[in-house]
């Protein structure tokens, strides 16, 4: 049972990582750490999926010497790392960029409002004028 | 893909994890994230994701860094938590 769980290290650090961010998001008062655990959770995700497609003894997923009078040479799909989950990833981090830039742009309007960021003096604020 | 530069690159994206959380200076919170990303690049890097790296150090690490100081900037500097 150790040996399984310390030969699959990896996953068990993207596990804590994505907690964190999780931990950060409910339990931080701060608008903004709110926003950071958020990232961090996000690019925790996104570390777990680039790990799915790695394999033992695979290279980078650029073919080499095919194309000039090398038609009809056999590709080994084993020699590459699989590229699928890559491409997935990369419109998931440009995703995320821009819901930060959103969340960004709501907390600087929150700002001008209420003139503070942390969410339980928002509250009461909100509580004492009845808006 | 060599696992001890793996298990030393996972653990500084977690010590910088749990310190961006953990400072009350927003604006070191915000550039212990930008370590944060470029550390995750690296690790990217070195599973072979080459192209999913650089668009990481770019956009995540560069635009979204200068994002969040432009916020700070505009907002509150210190935080309670």
């Amino acid at each position: 049972m150790l040996d399984y769980i310390i030969s699959k290290y990896n996953f068990w650090i993207y596990v804590v990582l994505m907690m964190i961010g999780l931990y950060a998001m409910i339990g931080k008062k701060n608008l903004i750490k709110k926003l950071i655990g958020m990232n961090i959770f996000q690019s925790a995700m996104i570390l777990f999926y680039v790990s799915i497609g790695v394999k033992a003894g695979a290279t980078v997923p650029i073919l080499s010497g095919h194309g000039h009078g090398h038609v009809h040479e056999v590709i080994e799909v084993a020699k590459y790392l699989n590229p699928l989950p890559h491409v997935l990833m990369l419109t998931a981090i440009v995703v995320s960029i821009a819901t930060t830039g959103v969340a960004l742009a709501t907390l600087i309007l929150i700002y001008r409002r209420y003139n503070t960021l942390e969410e339980d003096e928002i509250l009461k604020i909100r509580k004492d004028t009845g808006v | 893909m060599i696992w001890q530069l793996d298990l030393i690159l996972c653990l500084f994206v977690l010590i910088c994890a749990i310190a961006a959380i953990n400072v009350k200076d927003l604006l070191a919170a915000v550039i212990i994230l930008g370590a944060y990303s470029f550390f995750m690049c690296l690790l990217w890097t070195e599973m072979g994701a080459v192209d999913v790296a650089f668009t990481e150090a770019s956009v995540g690490a560069g635009v979204g860094t200068v994002l969040f100081i432009a916020a700070v900037s505009k907002t509150k500097r210190r935080s309670k938590d």
